[in-house]
């Protein structure tokens, strides 16, 4: 193994920058969609640790619902399993006062094993190619195909950040996930609006997981979510709840996947692949070290409300 | 009534419904076990197979003989440890899920034992002490960061884990590789093997591992000042602080026994598990892969506490074992997957607190049991004090 950074091994070219780009923008959407929904759960005071095992049902689900009746219905699927996975996670961790870390662990594990289960029962053990003619179409742009849920991933915190900021539903979200007992009194229904936000942050990473079978990758593994709920989590803890930052953070993250990507197809080798697997993982705990500090979570996060 | 004999009832009515009290939330665990088991049914139902010809052979593959008990005693040998890595960091306050890289790395270590040559005994400690340290040391970094600069120790394990595995596959693959059989690591030389414990099973020594390292944290946190502290500090570290405990100490101490535990499962898998005594590289590290997530599992259901885990272990052991006879258990060929499905749903029904409120006919009826026994105690120990 010898590590060359010679003279073939790092040479870009202007192409290479550009699909460098349109990957990055394409690993971006999963991890954007799925942090911008986490942010409205997190306002209202549910921390999802269960998203990564939502991105893996969806992405099946998803891939599946496709097969039956085209992209569209496959990626309204995927929300559809996203919401109401996330509603079993509310009720539990509402109603129920439950807690939350073991809940959203309950999640992923149960995710890993169902799809596992799934594909297996599907024929091809561990694997399931979506057919091409059921993936959804991608644009054609001066910048080469590009898939149409990008701008989605775009417009989608712009808007989640003026529902936050500017609506009065985005100011109910927040005192419920601030000061419970203070929007109570003032007649808001806790445990309903943090059951509404996490719904409606389940069905947008249940977007996201479908997007990656259906829009993306255009196949089905059981380890395809590969962390990315996690990473989307570190955008959240990143951004201090702002929408707008995580979208910056995922596609930092987007970036070092696609990255680590096109190191990997490089003929010189010059890094062992297993090196730059582990790329998006070390970046996400060094930007997430380098910026704690200055950003504050709402206090009652994670704390289920107890009316007295 | 003398009062002599009065004190004798008393004591022994005070000890059934101390005990009663006592077993609630190991109801509370099997209530779990048995909703969990029940969505599997129904999952396996949807799918078209014949969930109790499953379960079937899924009890009879697990405990229907000796050599059936041995294979799940031999599953039970790495849960126990993992499901000790995050029971020890929830006692102390934190939900360290790292356990999955730690005993990745632990094992990859263990495997170093191949480059030495030392008298049996000696090698097996040898062996323990580098899955050991390296655990510890893999677990530390997530520690650290949450000290200085207030990481969540959720997302560092995780990336920690992802890191672990792609290293723990490089090294397997390039560096501890047998030079003559690529697709795996060098073997564990006969002198550092744990010996099997029952001929014909693959049930070693290294049970032993796992039981004394529960029974020692048993000790440590229940019967020790330190152990005591950890404690306090996981329950309210405020008033821990205010009590004088460094808070900083018992996470460091926490994060470093759960490292040791994990790093020693990976072990208990490359030195004590027949027939290979090595890591396969090919696959993600089949052999130890889930490990550390199932022992999240098996945790939550022994309730965090080192025997509930030993009993819990032995459930989940028995589950997988049973899974292997599940999966070619004639024409019901249930894979073995649904085991992860069934822990999921069973993870995910204890985190409801306080399970047994949401029956209120079983809350009741527990109160009708119990509330003459309460009536007792109160009594006599009225008279006693009188």
């Amino acid at each position: 193994m010898d590590a060359t950074f010679g003279e073939e091994g790092i040479r870009m070219s202007f192409n290479d920058i550009l699909s460098l780009l349109r990957i990055s923008l394409h690993a971006m959407v999963p991890l954007a969609l799925t942090a911008a929904g986490e942010i409205v759960g997190e306002t209202a005071g549910l921390f999802n640790i269960g998203l990564e095992g939502i991105l893996l049902l969806s992405a099946f689900g998803g891939a599946l619902a496709a097969e039956f009746g085209g992209p569209g219905v496959g990626l309204l699927v995927g929300m559809g399993i996203g919401g109401t996975v996330s509603l079993v996670f509310a009720v539990i961790n509402t109603y129920w006062r439950g807690t939350q870390m073991v809940t959203g662990i309950g999640i992923n594990l149960f995710a890993v094993g169902f799809v596992a289960f799934g594909l297996i029962q599907l024929g091809a053990p561990g694997f399931h190619d979506v057919p091409k003619a059921v993936e959804l179409a991608k644009l054609r742009t001066p910048m080469g195909l590009m898939s149409p849920m990008i701008l989605l991933a775009l417009i989608a915190p712009v808007v989640i950040h003026w529902f936050l900021q500017r609506t009065r539903a985005g100011l109910m979200l927040k005192a419920a996930g601030e000061t419970p007992e203070a929007a109570d009194v003032a007649g808001i229904n806790i445990n309903r609006i943090r059951l509404l936000a996490a719904v409606f942050g389940g069905a947008l990473a249940g977007l996201g997981g479908a997007y990656m079978s259906v829009a993306w990758l255009g196949l089905v593994t059981k380890d395809l979510s590969a962390g990315r709920g996690f990473i989307a989590l570190a955008c959240v803890v990143f951004s201090g709840l702002n929408p707008l930052l995580a979208l910056l953070g995922a596609f930092i993250f987007g970036f070092f996947q696609a990255l680590a990507e096109w190191v990997k197809t490089l003929p010189s080798k010059p890094i062992p692949g297993e090196f730059v697997s582990m790329l998006p993982y070390i970046i996400t705990l060094l930007v997430v070290s380098g910026a704690i500090g200055r950003v504050r979570f709402p206090k009652s996060l994670g704390v289920p409300y107890k009316r007295e | 009534m003398s009062g002599d004999e009065s004190t004798v009832r008393s004591r022994w009515l005070r000890g059934a419904h101390r005990t009663l009290t006592g077993l609630h939330p190991a109801l509370e665990s099997l209530l779990a076990a048995v909703v969990g088991l029940l969505v599997g049914a129904i999952l396996m139902y949807l799918y078209g197979f014949d969930p109790w010809k499953a379960y079937a052979g899924l009890i009879k593959g697990a405990f229907g003989g000796s050599y059936e008990i041995a294979s799940s005693l031999a599953r039970a040998t790495p849960l126990i440890l993992t499901a000790l890595t995050f029971s020890i960091c929830l006692r102390s306050g934190m939900f360290n899920i790292g356990a999955e890289g730690q005993m990745y790395i632990g094992g990859i270590a263990s495997v170093l034992v191949a480059y030495f040559i030392l008298p049996t005994g000696l090698h097996q400690i040898a062996g323990l002490i580098f899955a050991a340290f390296a655990g510890a040391v893999w677990s530390l970094v997530p520690a650290f960061l949450k000290l200085t600069r207030g990481v969540h120790e959720v997302i560092s394990t995780i990336m920690f884990n992802w890191i672990a595995r792609w290293l723990a596959l490089y090294l397997a693959i390039f560096v501890v590789v047998d030079p003559l059989r690529p697709e795996k690591t060098l073997s564990i030389p006969m002198t550092a093997r744990f010996p099997v414990l029952v001929r014909g099973t693959d049930l070693s020594y290294a049970i032993f591992v796992s039981i004394a390292f529960a029974l020692v944290v048993y000790f440590l946190l229940w019967h020790t000042a330190i152990g005591y502290e950890v404690r306090a500090a996981g329950l309210n570290p405020t008033a821990a602080r205010y009590g004088g405990i460094r808070n900083k100490r018992t996470m460091f101490l926490s994060f470093v026994l759960g490292g040791i535990a994990a790093g020693l499962a990976g072990a208990t898998i490359v030195m004590g598990l027949p027939p290979t005594y090595a890591i396969y590289g090919g696959g993600g590290l089949p052999q130890l892969m889930n490990l550390g997530f199932d022992g999240m599992a098996v945790a939550m259901v022994g309730r965090n506490h080192p025997i509930g885990i030993l009993v819990a272990a032995l459930f989940f052991g028995g589950l997988n074992a049973g899974g292997r006879v599940m999966q070619f258990y004639g024409s019901n060929p249930v894979p073995l997957e649904m085991v992860r499905v069934v822990m999921g749903a069973i993870v995910l029904v204890m985190s409801i607190p306080e399970l047994i409120r949401l029956f209120p006919m079983i809350k009741k009826r527990g109160e009708e049991l119990i509330e003459p026994l309460k009536r007792w105690t109160r009594r006599s120990e009225k008279r006693e004090s009188a």
